[in-house]
């Protein structure tokens, strides 16, 4: 149970963690909050030659609300920032709202925003937060920055489009739309525990009641963060009801891929999900109803 | 072969100065370098909880960070929290005193964990309800006590420690 050798360098600038990355992408590995890494590194599943440390990158800790409202959360943010920060309590209280359910407090406080996303654990909660939040992240190499969205980030178990010697500098999240509401639950065997299924909704309404936008994520239901587009369609230009959710819930059925294991069969997991699916359209569309008038 | 490092860490108030390998686990160190054996090592994957040590005053979980992270930073263990009295006796901290009085540990072997969690805590949460209490222990695991006394010990400490304030 102890990591296989490595060189370590704790670099204090972004800068010189790019042109680090940039040399050695394909042998290094970067260290944010060390909550998986380190735990995969002590079975040693991963042996990276090189581990760069990002924790001395003080630049890459921040949270800013730009004058349009789009949230921009540094990537080496802690999670436990995202669970107190004022500022993404207001404005994207989703994330604020799932981080509890991040593991445990201790955790969380080591744990980042970027750590986590990067990882991409299919059973992990902020890529599908970000996913329903329609989240963008910023990486940067020595060839420049570029922009990935959350839809095209999560690519399979812990793959991501991010290229080997790509930095994930900042998450940004776009403003929330008038009239929305949101919602995250998910089932675990135990508080902090993986959970055996979640889901994400967010739904958006106009001045009548009427759904305009909605969206459905899952989570440990593939090898990604699943998006249900066809059990949102169903929402859509809807006046919502516990009917339609549990129509939306069933339709969202033919999205998932959940797959069995030693604490739960795939029919479990998948009545399991109808009923998350509910609560969480219930719960997010109230939510927006309470914002009209 | 692998440069070890310097670092510099204040541990339970006093400076240490020494090297490092990259790869030895702060829990490691604590335990084989400083010699400080309250902090204990149970699953090395960050899941029981009972390598927990405040890390520049927030918990963490030691057998999940590598010393060398540690350098320019501050540790308190176990051990710093009881003192020494005025017979030259042992002083329990107050929360240490109230998991005696709730009998809150019968192997002992998560205690380390448990204290360095609530006493943070506790820092930040004074009054604190039993339900908040579960959640703050939700990381950390117990084979024995089957939590009730620890909780109960919690409780006590909390009046003990804030209870003037009342």
């Amino acid at each position: 149970m102890k990591p296989a050798p490595f060189e370590y360098l704790a670099p204090d600038s972004l800068s010189a963690v790019v042109e680090i990355m940039s040399e050695n992408g394909d042998d290094a590995k970067l260290l944010a909050g060390g909550q998986s890494l380190i735990p995969a590194m002590n079975f040693r599943l991963v042996q990276p030659m090189l581990l760069i440390d990002l924790n001395k990158v003080s630049e890459l800790d921040y949270v800013i609300s730009n004058e349009n409202g789009e949230l921009r959360i540094g990537a080496m943010t802690r999670q436990r920032r995202l669970e107190t920060d004022p500022t993404i309590a207001r404005q994207a209280p989703l994330i604020a709202e799932t981080m509890p359910h991040v593991a445990h407090p201790q955790i969380r406080n080591r744990g980042t925003i970027g750590g986590s996303l990067v990882h991409a654990d299919p059973a992990a909660e902020l890529p599908v937060i970000m996913v329903a939040l329609d989240g963008r992240l910023l990486v940067r190499s020595n060839s420049g920055e570029r922009w990935i969205s959350s839809s095209s980030c999560f690519q399979g178990i812990f793959t991501t489009d991010i290229k080997p010697e790509e930095v994930l500098i900042e998450v940004a999240i776009p403003p929330m739309a008038p009239r929305t509401g949101w919602s995250f639950v998910e089932f675990a065997r135990r508080k902090g525990d993986y959970a055996l299924i979640g889901v994400a909704a967010v739904i958006t309404l106009d001045n009548s009641g009427h759904c305009i936008h909605a969206r459905l994520v899952y989570l440990n239901a593939g090898d990604t963060p699943i998006v249900a587009q066809q059990a949102a369609a169903v929402l859509i230009n809807e006046k919502l009801s516990p009917a339609l959710y549990r129509e939306a819930a069933e339709v969202a059925d033919a999205a998932i891929e959940p797959t069995a294991n030693i604490h739960a069969s795939v029919p479990y997991l998948r009545h399991l999900s109808r009923v998350l699916t509910v609560r969480a359209l219930d719960q997010a569309a109230t939510r927006a109803m309470q914002k009209i008038q | 072969m692998i440069e070890p490092h310097n670092v510099e860490i204040k541990v339970n108030g006093q400076l240490y100065r020494g090297n490092v390998e990259p790869r030895m686990l702060l829990s490691d160190f604590i335990r084989h370098e400083l010699d400080l054996t309250g902090t204990h090592v149970g699953c090395e994957q960050g899941v029981c909880g009972a390598c927990t040590i405040l890390f520049d005053g927030q918990p963490v979980r030691s057998c999940i960070m590598l010393a060398v992270q540690a350098d320019g930073h501050e540790i308190r263990t176990v051990e710093d929290l009881s003192s020494t009295g005025p017979a030259n006796d042992l002083e329990l901290h107050p929360l240490q005193d109230a998991f005696w009085q709730a009998h809150g540990l019968q192997c002992g072997f998560c205690t380390p964990g448990f204290l360095m969690t609530l006493v943070a805590f506790l820092e930040q949460n004074p009054q604190p309800s039993e339900v908040e209490i579960r959640e703050a222990i939700s990381g950390n695991l117990c084979r024995c006590t089957g939590y009730q006394n620890i909780v109960e010990a919690v409780s006590i400490a909390a009046q003990s420690m804030f209870g003037e304030d009342r």
